[in-house]
């Protein structure tokens, strides 16, 4: 076969491979979103589920993911940009690095159900939080971790090395080059990993189940307090979540319209995530700015 | 009275200069003296050791792990290779220019007003007077002044080398140390950065690196030959080009090798 009919068939099978992801992404998109956006209305998205009856919303749900995945980006995105710092830009190469990094990789290959098993026992027993928001925050953190610190590392690895050595030779000092310089070059991959990441916190369920719990205890949105028991703020009430939730009522939900508000659900967990991405993208190019800029 | 003549003259002296990698020698007893307000090129064949000791003048070298200096660098009356001399206070008085315009992802005008601000100027009148100055100072201003909050990543080549040589300005140094400013640019560009070299020569003690004999000959008042981590020969660029005392010197120049 000559060189160019070689290029034409891997050029085609290139096509077809890429024709055939395609296809079952829009049609894994399309029929969550056929079956469940006309389910979708204010009332459903507002409303506290019903047990028995039908016409139950999915209110406090989504607000329970919401506020799950920013307490988990709180806690984790800090300790993940200074691990990511540390291996990219401090850490020698010798064995205990090497341990680290493979102990990184260990993690991020850990069945998320073995993570809400460990956050079960420690934060929930151990730590005394019970089933709680703030469990289950730290449950995702520690199961999120390992993705966030391995695309820091590589944002910041990425930066190439003659930025760095422009900022040392006008004088900055190491860590004013990595925090005026590296960091808002590295931003754009960092704000990818933290969408990535954020992705696994709104779908995951299997983590939260025995962390932050499979029930959400009747809240008053119109209390703000954080240290109230019926406040949504308050980190110590469980909360379950919409994947959680979704979870629950196909395999136990009682209500006469349960398949509807699980597709209900799942459309709505899908925009979600869309428009969590948007906007996390739209702060990323603002603090960019900001960074960069006055 | 002479001696005073000369050490007035004399902006940076390296005294029996060493410098290891390891175990590598990479430059070997080097003593050089580099008079003020002129351009002196360091040539030779790759891997002589002439970036290397371009590295040791603002210690940049420091930051390769397993490096070791010995003898003395003086920039005054302080011997810079001293621990006592902190090497980001030195950068700030010794600025360096790389081969490739590493533009940081930022508008034009905070490529310049960076440097000046992370040292606490916040003073917005003032950076940009410190801005408008320094791109003029690298024959920039007039190319840029409509642009200044675009990204300096849409520059020409040259003109982002010639920012850079701007944001190396912006933070006052005295001395300007070069690594093959032009050797990525085409000969526009190449042409426009030499001619800002020589303007610049009137406030500013130039180093420069460079492959190319040509530009050497043409913009340097002295040039030093490294071969193999040693000074082979220095003197006025004239005379280096013209009357080498070394066979080797002469060679290269001519391009026999290298």
């Amino acid at each position: 076969m000559s060189a160019k009919s070689t290029d034409r068939l891997a050029t085609a099978g290139l096509y077809v491979i890429v024709g055939m992801i395609i296809t079952v992404l829009a049609g894994l998109l399309g029929f969550v979103f056929v079956q469940g956006i006309p389910q979708l209305s204010w009332q459903f998205i507002t409303s506290p589920p019903q047990v028995f009856k039908e016409g139950g919303g999915v209110g406090p749900q989504l607000f329970n993911s919401f506020y799950l995945l920013v307490l988990t980006l709180i806690i984790s995105i800090p300790i993940a940009i200074g691990a990511g710092i540390y291996l990219a830009e401090y850490a020698k190469d010798n064995w205990f690095i090497r341990c680290i990094r493979v102990l990184i990789e260990v993690l991020s290959s850990l069945p998320s159900i073995v993570v809400g098993l460990f956050g079960f026992l420690f934060f929930v027993l151990y730590m005394g939080w019970g089933f709680s928001i703030i469990s289950g925050a730290f449950a995702l953190s520690v199961f999120n971790l390992p993705l966030l610190v391995r695309v820091v590392e590589q944002s910041i690895s990425n930066v190439p090395k003659s930025q760095r050595e422009a900022g040392w030779a006008l004088g900055f000092s190491k860590w004013e080059t990595i925090t005026t310089i590296i960091l808002p070059a590295a931003l754009p991959g960092i704000v990818t990993g933290v969408i990535l990441a954020s992705g696994r916190v709104f779908g995951e369920a299997a983590a939260l189940i025995y962390t932050a719990g499979m029930s959400t205890p009747i809240i008053d949105f119109t209390n703000w307090n954080p240290l109230s028991p019926t406040s949504p703020l308050n980190p110590f009430r469980p909360a379950e979540t919409m994947a959680v939730h979704i979870w629950k009522i196909n395999g136990e939900g009682i209500m006469p319209d349960a398949s509807a508000i699980s597709d209900g659900a799942a459309a709505l967990l899908i925009i979600s995530i869309l428009f969590f991405n948007f906007t996390s993208r739209l702060i990323g190019n603002v603090l960019f700015k900001k960074m960069s800029a006055n | 009275m002479k001696v005073a003549e000369t050490r007035r003259q004399t902006v940076i002296q390296t005294e029996s200069l060493q410098f290891f990698y390891d175990s590598y020698h990479a430059l070997k007893n080097i003593n050089l003296k580099f008079e003020e307000q002129k351009i002196t090129a360091l040539i030779g064949p790759s891997g002589c050791g002439k970036s290397t000791f371009l590295r040791t003048i603002n210690r940049m070298n420091d930051l390769i792990p397993g490096v070791r200096t010995e003898g003395a660098i003086w920039i005054g009356d302080e011997n810079i290779t001293d621990t006592s001399i902190d090497p980001v206070e030195l950068r700030k008085k010794v600025g360096m220019v790389f081969q490739h315009a590493s533009v940081f992802p930022f508008s034009i005008y905070e490529n310049i007003a960076y440097g000046p601000r992370i040292h606490g100027e916040n003073n917005k009148t003032v950076l940009d007077n410190i801005v408008e100055e320094n791109l003029r100072s690298a024959a920039l201003w007039d190319e840029v002044k409509d642009q200044l909050h675009q990204s300096a990543t849409g520059l020409s080549g040259g003109q982002q080398q010639r920012l850079t040589i701007a944001r190396t300005l912006a933070t006052k140094p005295s001395i300007l140390l070069m690594d093959e400013p032009t050797s990525a640019l085409d000969p526009i560009s190449t042409a426009k950065v030499e001619e800002l070299i020589q303007t610049l020569k009137a406030q500013y003690t130039i180093v420069i690196v460079t492959h190319n004999m040509q530009q050497a000959a043409r913009i340097s008042d002295f040039t030093a030959f490294f071969l193999n981590g040693e000074v082979k020969e220095y003197g006025q660029t004239d005379k280096i080009f013209n009357e080498p005392v070394f066979s080797e010197t002469k060679d290269y120049i001519a391009g026999k090798f290298g």
